[in-house]
């Protein structure tokens, strides 16, 4: 036992008299000593491992510099993962290396008697306190704002209010033309040719067989300022079912084209590519939440966290026989906001 | 040292030691001259041999550190080769699959630094899996300190920097990965644009806001680039720096062990023992990290593609620390989106987007103080909770991590149904019950567990271990020999002192007048009798005395005395060695 | 025994030899295919032996005719592609019942799996069976077939053709060990809940520079293990089990005593 063991009382048997209430703290228990601290030739033993952990370290070290100079990469898939193996490898060596050797010295030569000392109350002492508010309280008798209240408000206001001249550019300007009613139109206008995404071909109803799919976008997408904004709200989904088993709703029948219906691909829920489309249950899954739509039935949500169906796109045919656009989306596209519908 | 004058003119300097060596002398020569311009002495006597207790979970918090260093040393490197710009180029490098495809520069400054530049590829893969790591220890070190009640006083502060470094942990993992602009990421982005939206009101103006117009836009990598390499960085170091500080002040917690108490601590110097320990630990965590990077893909971006709005790839997920946030987001049923007069708002996305990581990390933050409200106890604690002994408390962490558990596997529901072969369908529904059910059922078994190993403890202390060593007495009984514990193996067991339910005022007065506040003091010990009215209370020295008793049997003649018990089955063992000397022989009842 | 001798003719062993050789080998001629001819019987012999086989192993589902029954689908204009695909891959004949027809070890030889074939393609006009060069990914573009592939198929396949998950417990296989000719007939068949892809939405060229990308998938990854292709999932799961198991390890090592 060492010097800081506590005083401990016995434990009686018996009838309880005279015994505490709790029991006391028996001390630190005794230290044990490691077979370094007592034979010399296991310490000598611990200190050549120490040695050869450094050395290891110093292999990874050159290890790692011969792969950097002797491996190319920049070639194919296989030097690349040849380079990448060889210099991870080595680093992890050069690294392990010195962190085994200093744990590896804390542990077995490094004196390991537990040592105590005492904590003392984070709060500082009754007197420091009483000097650090006579302090403040005197400062302020200094500063004079004591008995004017004018001056304390005029300070307060003025320093609340000069962050607006930080906070209202930051944000006026972050938020460039602040046009958020472009949410609500997108490329589609009447006439507009469906074509293929990213070919950029143009569709033929009659190429457009039962149980396929097309990946569309607008004519012209490429010549659009910022095409690829435009994109995220322009793209659309082909499909053609076969018209018994289509059920539309009485003014859309106009919308699709013996069989053929085109939809918004932008999920509803929070906006990925609805783009899984399982022909034979004629269901489009979103693969983000799984969102499913039943495309023969106006893309009403059948599964998952999405509430409206996907927007439908009016097509018709031209002169030609390409698929176009009747006009814009009537509602608009993509995941729910607040003035959605004004 | 050389000789210089002190402070009170009219002493004489002690006599300088000679040092014996020329590299000491050099040491000594660095050392007098900081001093000398920072009064950097005190500081070294304060802290060099500060000591630390000794437990590897007190490491969890190292982890996170150094894969933060990590971070830092390899994010370095990266920021001298990725070009944060969306302008458009065409691929020209090796990589044969995406040749002559358009991509932003960002995407093909990523592909060269991947492909091209020598170590580029290993610096990329040591940052993201430090990353996940990073992330991962912020968690396991949380649920230590929460577990053995870490956070109590004088911790609270440090307790909300710890958690606001997980969030912003968060923020820079997920603007990490946002950057390379590839397909998988650029869907997350989307994804958290269509949240954004779904706000009342500012929805609209706040995603034009973040992506300065409409998604993608070309402001968004840009701006990510900063908040990733200076705000969120800079704010860490700072919380981390402010972090370490209160733990040096506040000096490090222990476990229960004997010679460990409230006022005091036991361990190891800071130097050397922890300067090698932790030093050393540093290396270990990034040789860990090299190591998996030199062997283990991650996020490769070549696969997914640039980014475009069309593109998605099955199994879309975000980095496993945002998976609690798409797991909420599946498992919602769609029905709830309200349209008030001509305004939407979409409680099926803001209600797993905003309420449900609200609650969790809102309830996180807020435990101690809690806790605190709870239990009325406004001592300082430096000595740690067994978690057996802090059953609700216990019970609850557990039940919120079940609850993050399941919306994590609701996240990968996709990828569990394509391996175990099942329908996504009743995945999503099972999963739905599961995420109300889950954690009630934890919470319920974890209390019970608590409750039934404190009392083990109490067994245990009260009767001893048992030996396995069967005795037989002449009279032909037979009992199990015990072995007591030793007072070191006791102390653990009792020295806790378990916080019992608040007791209040009555309600009214001597004369039946009814006294003000007290529906709020009922409501305070209704939720302080919810947490610590089931507790088990340490075994005291009395009870200890009564149980090795027999009451009026320790009179009778006829109890065996310790000579009686040799001979046992085992053969020829002495009282000493059974541990009888001075007591009876405890007998199991 | 002297009576045995004067009963038969001295040549009558001979006679009976003959006519018994006689005998075999008509026979033989009669029921075996000779080889002069050959190639004309396979096309009508190749339609009537693929209908025996449909009969014995399909018609319980398909209906004799294959045009459909209850249980499954019509098969008169599926084309030969399509039978060449589902039984060249043992999906066909479906083992049990399900919500998907599952790869599995392939129950016919290439021969019974031409005549299924041409008798299928013999009910009404469907894709035929592509050509060898149709498929070859040496004459096949890898970049555009990655832009194909990202746009048209990566949703249900994965980025990288690892597979992937549709609704109620279907989903789109892993690509990496199908052949080039059963890409391209999947593609143009359309399988199960596959979409069709015709030739006009996917032109052959762009096909087989699909099949050129695919090609390269599932080999040796630039970073090391592809931790099965997955995405951030399993790299999460990785880094918790190996990453934070071995440092965890590593400081229990660290606190604990040393003897």
């Amino acid at each position: 036992m060492t010097s800081i063991e506590k005083h401990q009382s016995p434990v009686h048997t018996g009838t309880g008299e005279g015994l505490p209430e709790r029991f006391d703290d028996p001390g630190l228990p005794p230290h044990e000593p490691r077979r370094g601290d007592l034979d010399p030739a296991a310490d000598k033993t611990s200190e050549r491992i120490v040695l050869a952990l450094f050395g290891l370290s110093t292999l990874g070290t050159i290890g790692f510099l011969v792969a950097y100079f002797a491996l190319p990469t920049g070639q194919d898939a296989a030097t690349i993962q040849r380079s990448n193996m060889a210099l991870g490898l080595a680093l992890a060596c050069a690294l392990l290396g010195i962190g085994a050797a200093a744990i590896h010295w804390a542990k077995s030569i490094m004196n390991n008697h537990e040592r105590v000392e005492d904590r003392h109350s984070v709060a500082s002492s009754p007197e420091v306190r009483e000097a650090a508010v006579a302090n403040l309280v005197a400062g302020a008798q200094d500063s004079g704002i004591s008995r004017r209240g004018l001056l304390k408000s005029a300070l307060v206001g003025s320093l609340a209010l000069f962050p607006l001249t930080i906070v209202v550019p930051l944000v006026g300007e972050v938020g460039e033309n602040w046009d958020v009613a472009s949410f609500k139109r997108t490329l589609w206008r009447k006439g507009l040719r469906l074509t293929t995404d990213p070919s950029g071909r143009p569709i033929k109803a009659a190429d457009v067989t039962v149980g396929s799919i097309w990946h569309v976008i607008p004519e012209g997408l490429e010549e659009a300022p910022h095409p690829l904004d435009e994109k995220a709200k322009a793209v659309v989904i082909v499909m053609r079912l076969d018209q018994a088993d289509l059920v539309e709703a009485p003014e859309r029948r106009d919308w699709s084209h013996e069989g053929i219906v085109a939809y918004s691909k932008i999920c509803t829920h929070v906006g990925c590519p609805v783009a899984l489309y399982e022909k034979d249950s004629h269901h489009l899954l979103c693969p983000c939440h799984q969102s499913t739509f039943d495309v023969a039935d106006g893309c009403r949500v059948v599964f998952g966290p999405a509430k409206r169906p996907l927007p439908q796109l009016p097509i018709t045919v031209d002169d030609e026989g390409y698929l176009v656009a009747q006009s814009d989306f009537t509602e608009p596209i993509g995941p729910s906001f607040w003035d959605r519908l004004r | 040292m050389t000789a210089t004058p002190t402070s009170r003119p009219g002493t004489r300097a002690p006599a300088p030691m000679v040092p014996p060596t020329r590299a000491a002398r050099a040491a000594a020569g660095t050392a007098d001259y900081l001093d000398q311009r920072t009064g950097i002495g005190l500081a070294v006597k304060g802290l060099a041999r500060k000591l630390f207790p000794e437990h590897w979970s007190f490491m969890l918090g190292e982890i996170a550190l150094y894969s933060f260093i990590t971070l830092l040393l390899s994010g370095v490197f990266l920021t001298m080769f990725f070009v944060p710009s969306m302008n458009e180029v065409h691929y020209t490098g090796p990589w044969t699959a995406l040749q002559g495809t358009q991509m932003s520069e960002a995407y093909a400054s990523t592909l060269r630094l991947s492909f091209e530049v020598r170590g580029g590829l290993l610096m990329r893969q040591i940052h993201h899996w430090a990353a996940l790591i990073f992330m991962a220890a912020i968690i396991t070190h949380m649920m230590r300190v929460f577990f053995t009640g870490a956070f109590r006083k004088p911790r609270e502060i440090n307790w909300v920097i710890g958690f606001t470094l997980m969030v912003l942990g968060l923020a820079a993992g997920f603007s990490g990965y946002s950057l390379p602009d590839d397909v998988l990421s650029g869907n997350g982005l989307r994804i958290t644009d269509g949240l954004m939206r779904g706000i009342p009101i500012i929805g609209t103006y706040a995603s034009y806001f973040l992506f300065g117009g409409e998604f993608p836009g070309q402001d968004l990598i840009p701006r990510l680039f900063t908040v990733h390499v200076l705000l969120v960085p800079g704010l860490i170091l700072a919380l981390v720096g402010l972090h370490l500080a209160f733990v040096f002040l506040h000096k490090h917690t222990q476990f229960p062990g004997s010679g460990r108490s409230n006022t005091n601590v036991v361990g190891f110097p800071l130097f050397p023992v922890y300067v090698a320990k932790a030093g050393g630990f540093f290396f270990v965590v990034f040789g860990v990290i090299a190591l998996m990077a030199g062997t283990m893909q991650i996020n490769p971006v070549w696969n997914y593609g640039p980014y475009d709005p069309s593109p998605v790839s099955a199994g879309s997920q975000p980095d496993w620390y945002m998976l609690f946030l798409d797991g909420a987001l599946r498992l919602m049923p769609g029905q709830v989106e309200w349209v008030i007069g001509t305004f939407t708002v979409p409680l099926n996305v803001l209600i797993p987007g905003m309420v449900v990581p609200g609650v969790l990390l809102g309830g996180l933050a807020l435990y101690p103080f809690i806790e605190a409200y709870a239990s009325g106890d406004r001592r300082e604690h430096h000595v740690l909770d067994r978690p057996r002994n802090v059953p609700f408390r216990t019970a609850v962490g557990v039940s919120v991590l079940t609850a993050f558990l399941v919306l994590v596997l609701a996240g990968s529901n996709d990828l569990v149904a394509t391996r175990f072969h099942l329908s996504i369908n009743s995945i999503t529904w099972v999963l739905r019950f599961a995420l109300f059910v889950a954690p009630a059922i934890a919470f319920v078994l974890t209390k019970r567990i608590c409750l039934a190993l404190a009392r083990r403890d109490r067994e245990i202390v009260l009767h001893g271990h048992e030996s396995a060593r069967i005795v037989r007495f002449a009279s032909g009984e037979y009992l199990e020999v015990h072995t007591p514990l030793d007072e070191h193996e006791r102390w653990i067991r009792v020295q806790h002192d378990p916080v019992r339910p608040l007791e209040i005022a009555p309600a009214e007065d001597s004369r039946g007048v009814r006294r003000r506040g007290y529906a709020k003091d009922r409501r305070r010990q209704r939720l302080s009798r919810l947490f610590f009215e089931d507790r088990v209370e340490p075994v005291t020295p009395a009870e200890l005395a009564a149980a090795q008793s027999h009451g009026a049997h320790d009179e009778l003649p006829t109890s065996p005395g310790p000579d009686q018990l040799t001979g046992a089955v085992t053969g020829g063992d002495s009282p000493r060695t059974l541990g009888l000397d001075g007591a009876t022989g405890a007998r199991e009842r | 025994m002297a009576l045995a001798a004067r009963r038969h003719h001295r040549r009558a062993p001979v006679v009976v030899l003959a006519m018994a050789l006689l005998l075999t080998g008509s026979l033989y001629a009669a029921l075996s295919a000779s080889p002069a001819g050959a190639a004309d019987r396979m096309g009508t012999d190749a339609v009537a032996a693929g209908e025996k086989l449909f009969q014995a192993n399909c018609a319980t589902c398909h209906g004799m005719g294959a045009t459909g029954t209850a249980d499954a689908p019509s098969l008169v204009g599926v084309g030969a592609a399509a039978v060449d695909f589902q039984v060249g891959t043992g999906r066909m004949p479906m083992a049990a019942s399900g919500p998907q027809a599952p790869a599995k070890p392939v129950q016919m030889d290439a021969e019974q799996i031409a005549q299924l074939a041409a008798y299928v393609a013999s009910l009404g006009d469907g894709p035929a069976i592509p050509s060898a060069e149709q498929v070859d990914p040496s004459r096949g573009d890898p970049a555009t077939g990655m832009a194909v592939f990202r746009t048209n198929c990566a949703m249900c396949h994965n980025a990288v053709g690892a597979g992937g998950a549709l609704s109620g417990g279907v989903s789109a296989p892993n690509l990496w060990n199908t052949s080039p000719t059963h890409l391209y007939e999947a593609m143009i068949t359309g399988p199960g809940q596959m979409p069709v892809f015709n030739d006009i939405n996917i032109t052959p060229q762009e096909k087989r520079d699909v099949i050129a990308f695919i090609d390269q998938q599932g080999g040796t990854q630039p970073g090391g293990l592809d931790l099965g292709s997955l995405g951030p999932v399993s790299e999460g799961l990785w880094a918790w089990v190996l990453g934070l198991g071995l440092l965890i390890g590593a400081a229990v090592w660290i606190g604990a005593r040393s003897s």
